[in-house]
């Protein structure tokens, strides 16, 4: 017998039927009643008219009666909210029963009631129970706390749930603890900025010690938060390693992934020569394998994140090459995965047994896996050199199999194998070309073509090859008449006499028969390159090709250092950053690895094992499709340098030289193209002007507001135009420009950063010295995108005025440091004391005459404002803009007297007499004030004011 | 965390959903439903799938797809160690854990989902106290409840959840005291075409069966523990001792339970316990090929391989496969193209084979891929590491249990290649 017999009512009435057994006497019969209510309601049926029976249920010492009524309440809650309020007089007298597990059923269901008006209820009854004595019912209390934040965050915060919460990190129970921190770690993803998990040494001690004693679950939040601190120093760091290494033995493969990522991280901050260092990497080992004996779910998690731990310290795994052996029945993601682990191990010392298991797998049945697996055969040979030679006859004897598909993969690989090593296996040639008819996919032909136009002069039939694929031209696929275009153009510079009509051909069809714009301006500067000066067409054309870079795809450094910090999360199984992720960007901060300790190696990006790749950006090669592209570059670009941006500038230069920008091409002046690439990597910079632009509106319409009973509009804050404040050449290619302005009540820093190396530069903060009025940065610097070479980049940078103080000289001295990838860099501005003046700068009339009675004469300074050509009027509302508030007016024998008065941040108070005589445009300020070193600073903010 | 759980069948439908947050609509499963479109096998459904506002993370056990639903950020493999979790119990519980099974069973199913989560935050994972909270239902008490009317939930709250040890139930109750324990190991191996190595690892858990009446405190000891570099623990060992004194010290939870998993890596060398020999053949232009497969125990330390079955997924091309088994019985499914042979005990004396022809479509291309040849194996009272345990120790009680411990090494993922 089974529950299926609580389905099987259908008659009519039912609804009646059950009422009437709800409110019978017999404690057996209402229980059966219940149930039956439950499965009703299980399988969708609509129930809710029993409310007010099953509420009444309620009251009964039967455990599992109540726990059924329960679930009632909380599915029907929010369709009846008004009933469900009669429920909430149990729950409170539940929440003080003297069984504590009654009292934590009772919170705990309360919680997951969502209904407004009852939650308001159950803020008392939560509040005892988040201080019950018996930690059972705190450690469930806690998780409502998350619930109820859920529901009415606002609440949670008036309520002051969040600080008891905070308390809870310190209570003595390690369930506890591990369950506030659960609970806050959900909180405060949905609050970004606020400084919920605010961690020191002594909660940090905590956690290690709940750490030992809590459930799995709890193990992994604690890790998870542990991972979010940053440690004083290598020794703190070191301790908090010792303790969280145990976690790496523990059966639950996400405490273990957890616990790898704390270590991946603080070990970042130990010294490289310390005897524990060695100890620790040989300790994240094992733990790593044993995940890939788990379930093919659990290791494809795994995988992807080994592949993160691989790429930042290759050493770990070095040995353990033979765990990533491919199991034909494992599931293909896990195949897929461990290919590319197996690529990044491979090491001249293992390249053997790789490349022995790579042609193993190219001979399995799953066709997307046999691809993959042909393509690492080529990567192995980029990568490692020696094996190159090996890995191009493996790839000739996987074409000798015939198989299609293998043939056009190897066909694609040898290409890449080319770029590398040029004029080294150009023998092969001849077995590639023997298999030109099987090829039917569009990346292998082109890629076919290509070695045809490259090596054409070793290829005594080449004219025919080529000639072959031009009958089908129009059915090829873009890519592939690109190719044959540019390899048919190669064969012509390599033996002019016996190809001038294919190149005619060729030149026609892709000019005035073909509709793709792409294809039409790539024939025609051909066409005129050949025309014009044949000389100059062979340097462009046949111009020496920079080789590709050793590694692949790898991810880009700040990146795989943020990812190291998100171990174990979405974002290292997507590999992207944790802000890509829509819901999840709401609580992202971005993470950084801390810097080692008392080390200069803080500024250069951390070692990759001995590939060396971290000296210059590498040129990678995203995909294969990018590839081809790139390739399409080279024919064309000059071989300057690797810019990995080189794309862009093709098609911008193919504009321009449609537009008459030839003879800047032929007269070899290619130059051009290049810069024309970085004006177009110049336009994104548009975007971060136009959000820094954005506060500026606001303030102006904070200001509008302010007028009260204003007289005309008021101009806003003034803001200099930007200066110079560090040229390029003091700062190894970075400049920077600013000013400072004042929007909304919120003083901010405006920077141009702009990029004149060669190199692209990431990694930006900035500091500053101590100043007169405390100012400093209220965030970090905001450069989210790498700085690319010739790239501007304008960021707003709000301050504060609560930093350390120190007088400087002159008083609106500022000296800032920035740092970046490359150095720190120090410079110092001065800015408008303007920038000080608060928009509650308005004195009382009353207190202004008797502040000025009470300031001493001595303070008072007279200056002259030459040339204005304002009215008092006017004068008064722009002041006002810059914070400036007239107080009164008076005329006098046609002198106008305005009385005005400033505050300071630091409250200091200004007050300002000025005499305006109409059709004089010269002013006359007095300015008396407690401090009277500003009163100079104030004049040359009225007269910047008065004057722009 | 955890928002919701569906519960998907093989051939694609919903058969149960769960929420423990606000109810996240059935239809955000269609993209789960497209990623299984384009799967080639069951088993290659990507286990993480993005959906404009939630992420789906999905295992598959026992043929049945545990869909679970989640909002923000929450680590993939706490979500899927969970659903492991969850599928443990449901087998815990109901023997089988197939898609009759959860519907015969439904409101338990649906208890127990209550308590493993709260708001998506688990809270009772432990089967122990599970089962204090609710009953597995067996026949006998599922006869009394019909009789009687009472219901297979716990009258009595788990106290166990309060107290410092909350993987054992309190005041537990024997007439017989026992405690045994099993080491099995499984062997990982890829052999290939020569006979040699590529890589072998060994996969070795300690099962233990604990009876034990009130708050026993155990200890394990090994001979050669060194062995043990690698090592996963239940969280009632104490890991401190065991980093001093290479000792297991704990308090068991009541009942079967997992005290550790180890693993024993590629890089010591692992003893194979049985060889191949094989001869697969296929000629061009002809429709027949050979076939013929030898076993032998190789490195077994004088213990017998027992339930032997060999398997393999032979080319597509074949139509059909003709052999003679000198033991055991052999099957070829021609639709599926897998050869299976149940081979039993292998004879030292006379080695157990299959040889035969097998006949290929007619005019089709000789095969590209060569089979992988999977073997099955079993062999009692061996652990092919050499583990061996010493003794084991009970304080705190005063009567003495009965102790056993039992050896057995089984075949894992052991493929040889062809």
């Amino acid at each position: 017998m089974t529950d299926s017999k609580y389905f099987t009512t259908t008659k009519k009435g039912e609804i009646f039927e059950l009422k009437a057994e709800l409110n019978s006497d017999k404690k057996e019969k209402k229980k059966e009643a219940v149930k039956k209510v439950i499965a009703s309601m299980t399988v969708g049926k609509d129930v809710s008219a029993l409310f007010p029976d099953v509420v009444n249920c309620m009251q009964t010492d039967n455990l599992e009666l109540k726990k059924l009524v329960y679930l009632y309440l909380m599915n029907y809650a929010k369709s009846q909210p008004d009933m469900a309020i009669m429920a909430v007089n149990t729950f409170v007298k539940d929440c003080e029963d003297p069984n504590p597990l009654i009292r934590a059923l009772a919170v705990r269901t309360m919680g997951c009631i969502r209904v407004d008006k009852i939650t308001e209820y159950l803020c008392e009854p939560l509040r005892k129970c988040l201080k019950d004595e018996d930690p059972y019912v705190r450690k469930t209390a806690a998780v409502c706390v998350a619930k109820l934040h859920d529901i009415n965050a606002q609440l949670v915060e008036d309520q002051g749930f969040l600080d008891t919460l905070k308390d809870l990190i310190s209570d003595s129970n390690p369930m506890v603890v591990a369950n506030a921190v659960a609970a806050l770690s959900e909180i405060a993803e949905s609050h970004p900025n606020s400084n919920l998990l605010d961690l020191n040494p002594q909660t940090i001690n905590k956690l290690l010690t709940a750490l030992n004693e809590c459930t799995e679950w709890g193990q992994i939040f604690i890790l998870d938060c542990l991972a979010n601190y940053t440690p004083r120093d290598d020794r703190e760091s070191q301790s908090i390693c010792e303790r969280v290494t145990p976690r790496l033995s523990h059966a639950n493969s996400a405490v273990v992934l957890s616990a790898v990522k704390v270590l991946m991280k603080f070990m970042e901050m130990l010294p490289k020569d310390l005897d524990y260092y060695g100890t620790l990497l040989k300790k994240l080992a094992p733990p790593l394998v044993t995940l890939l004996s788990a379930e093919p779910e659990l290791q494809y998690v795994a995988l992807r994140n080994i592949n993160l731990i691989v790429q930042k310290r290759p050493e770990i795994l070095k040995h353990e090459m033979k765990v990533f052996f491919v199991k034909y029945n494992d599931p293909i993601y896990v195949k897929l995965e461990k290919l590319d682990i197996m690529i990044r191990l491979a090491s001249q010392a293992n390249i053997a047994q790789v490349l022995a298991e790579l042609k193993e797998y190219a001979t399995e049945v799953d066709v997307d896996f046999v691809r993959k697996a042909v393509r690492a055969i080529g990567r192995c040979a980029i990568k490692v050199e020696q094996s190159a030679e090996r890995c191009v006859s493996t790839l000739l004897d996987l074409i000798q199999t015939k198989v299609n598909y293998v043939v056009q993969e190897a066909i694609v690989v040898i290409k890449d194998i080319f770029r590398k090593y040029p004029n080294k296996y150009e023998s092969v040639i001849a077995t590639l070309c023997e298999n030109l008819d099987s090829l039917d996919e569009p990346e292998a032909r082109a890629a076919m073509i290509w070695i045809v136009g490259e090596y054409a002069e070793r290829i005594d039939n080449a004219d025919e090859l080529l000639e072959s694929f031009l009958e089908g031209f129009h059915d090829e696929s873009t890519q592939v008449q690109l190719q044959l275009l540019t390899a048919i153009v190669k064969l012509f510079l390599k033996k002019p006499t016996e190809t001038q009509e294919l190149v005619q051909q060729v030149l026609s069809l892709a000019t005035q028969d073909s509709d793709n714009p792409d294809l039409r301006d790539r024939g025609y500067i051909y066409w005129r390159l050949l025309s014009t000066d044949p000389v100059a067409a062979k340097e462009v054309v046949l111009a020496e090709k920079p080789l590709i870079s050793e590694e692949t795809d790898l991810i880009e450094p700040t990146l795989l250092e943020e990812l190291i910090c998100h171990i174990g999360t979405l974002a290292s199984v997507y590999h992207k950053p944790p802000s890509a992720f829509v819901e999840g960007s709401r609580g992202v901060q971005h993470r950084r690895i801390p810097p080692r300790a008392g080390s200069v190696e803080s500024a250069e990006s951390p070692d990759v094992g001995q590939s060396g790749s971290s000296e210059a950006p590498p040129a990678v090669i995203p995909s294969q499709g990018d590839l081809l592209g790139d390739l399409l570059n080279l024919d064309l670009a000059p071989p300057t340098s690797t810019v990995p941006s080189v794309q862009p500038s093709m098609q911008m230069g193919a504009m321009d030289l449609l537009g008459g920008g030839l003879d800047s091409l032929l007269g070899g002046d290619i130059g051009g193209s290049p810069s024309m690439g970085a004006g177009l990597g110049a336009a994104p910079t548009v975007m971060p002007a136009a959000l820094g632009g954005a506060p500026a509106v606001g303030g102006g319409l904070g200001d509008l507001f302010d007028l009260g009973g204003g007289v005309g509009m008021p101009t806003g804050f003034y803001v200099v135009p930007k200066t110079m404040w560090l040229p390029a050449m003091k700062a190894k290619g970075l400049e920077i420009s600013g000013t400072f302005a004042r929007r909304g009540g919120i003083i901010q820093m405006d920077m141009s950063l702009t990029n004149k190396a060669m190199s692209v530069m990431t990694d930006f903060a900035i500091q500053f010295n101590r100043n007169s009025f405390g100012m400093a940065p209220a965030g970090p610097l905001q450069v989210l995108t790498p700085l690319s070479p010739n790239q501007t980049i304008d960021v707003s940078l709000p301050l504060s005025t609560n930093g350390p103080v120190m007088k400087m000289e002159p008083l609106n001295n500022l000296q800032v440091a920035v740092k970046n990838n490359i150095d720190v860099f120090y410079f110092s501005c001065q800015f408008p004391l303007s920038l000080l003046f608060v928009e509650d700068g308005k004195m009382e009339r009353q207190v202004f005459l008797a502040t000025w009675k009470d300031i001493p004469n001595d303070n008072e300074a007279q200056f002259q404002i030459k040339d204005v050509h304002l009215n008092s009027d006017a004068a008064s509302n722009k002041l006002q803009g810059s914070n400036i508030f007239t107080i009164a007016k008076r005329t006098v024998e046609g002198q106008d007297m305005l009385y005005q008065s400033i505050k300071l941040t630091n409250s200091i108070w200004v007050l300002a007499e000025m005499r305006v005589q109409t059709g004089n445009p010269n002013y006359t300020l007095s300015i008396k004030c407690r401090a009277p070193e500003v009163c100079q600073f104030v004049y040359q903010c009225y007269e910047m004011v008065l004057k722009n | 965390m955890i928002h919701s759980l569906f519960l998907v069948n093989a051939s694609g439908d919903i058969f149960l959903e769960k929420h423990w947050k606000s109810v996240v609509s059935r239809s955000v499963c269609d993209y789960f439903f497209e990623a299984l479109e384009r799967a080639t096998e069951p088993e290659n459904v990507p286990p993480v799938i993005p959906t404009p506002h939630h992420y789906l993370i999905n295992v598959l056990r026992h043929r049945i797809y545990f869909v679970a639903v989640i909002q923000s950020e929450v680590p993939p493999l706490f979500v899927i160690e969970f659903l492991h979790r969850v599928v443990d119990t449901f087998q815990d519980y109901f023997g089988v854990c197939t898609e009759a099974a959860i519907k015969d069973n439904v409101v338990v199913v649906y208890e127990l989902l209550e308590e493993m989560l709260d708001n998506g935050f688990p809270l009772a994972t432990e089967s122990n106290i599970l089962k204090e909270l609710i009953k597995p239902p067996t026949i006998l008490r599922t006869v009394v409840n019909t009789i009687t009317g009472s219901t297979n939930v716990g009258e009595q709250l788990p106290t166990g959840q309060l107290s410092v040890v909350p993987w054992r139930r309190t005041g537990v109750k024997y007439t017989n005291n026992e405690a045994y324990f099993d080491v099995v190991e499984e062997i990982d191996a890829i052999i290939d075409k020569s006979g040699s190595t590529i890589t072998a690892e060994i996969q070795g858990v300690v099962d233990a069966c604990v009876k034990l009446t009130g708050m026993p405190d155990l200890t394990l000891s090994f001979m050669n523990p060194r062995l043990l570099d690698d090592v996963s623990f239940h969280p009632c060992v104490r890991f401190k001792r065991w980093e001093a004194e290479r000792i297991l010290s704990f308090i068991p939870p009541d009942g079967n339970f997992r005290l550790l998993s180890y693993h024993v890596s590629s890089q010591n060398l692992v003893a194979i316990p049985v060889y191949v020999k094989h001869n697969i053949s296929f000629r061009e232009g002809s429709s027949q090929g050979r076939f013929e497969l030898t076993l032998g125990p190789k490195q077994t330390m004088g213990k017998a391989v027992e339930s032997v079955l060999v398997s393999s997924q032979l080319p597509r091309g074949v139509l059909n496969a003709n052999l003679n088994a000198s033991q055991g019985t052999y099957t070829f499914d021609p639709v599926t193209k897998l050869l299976s042979w149940d081979v039993g005990k292998i004879n030292p004396q006379k080695l157990p084979s299959l040889k035969g022809s097998v006949s290929l479509q007619a005019g089709a291309f000789k095969p590209d891929e060569n089979p992988t040849i999977n073997i099955q194996f079993k062999i009692q009272q061996l652990a092919i590491s050499g583990l061996k345990v010493n003794r084991l120790d009970m304080y705190g009680e005063k009567y003495k249990p009965f102790k056993g411990i039992k050896y057995m090494t089984k075949a894992g993922k052991f493929q040889v290649r062809t």
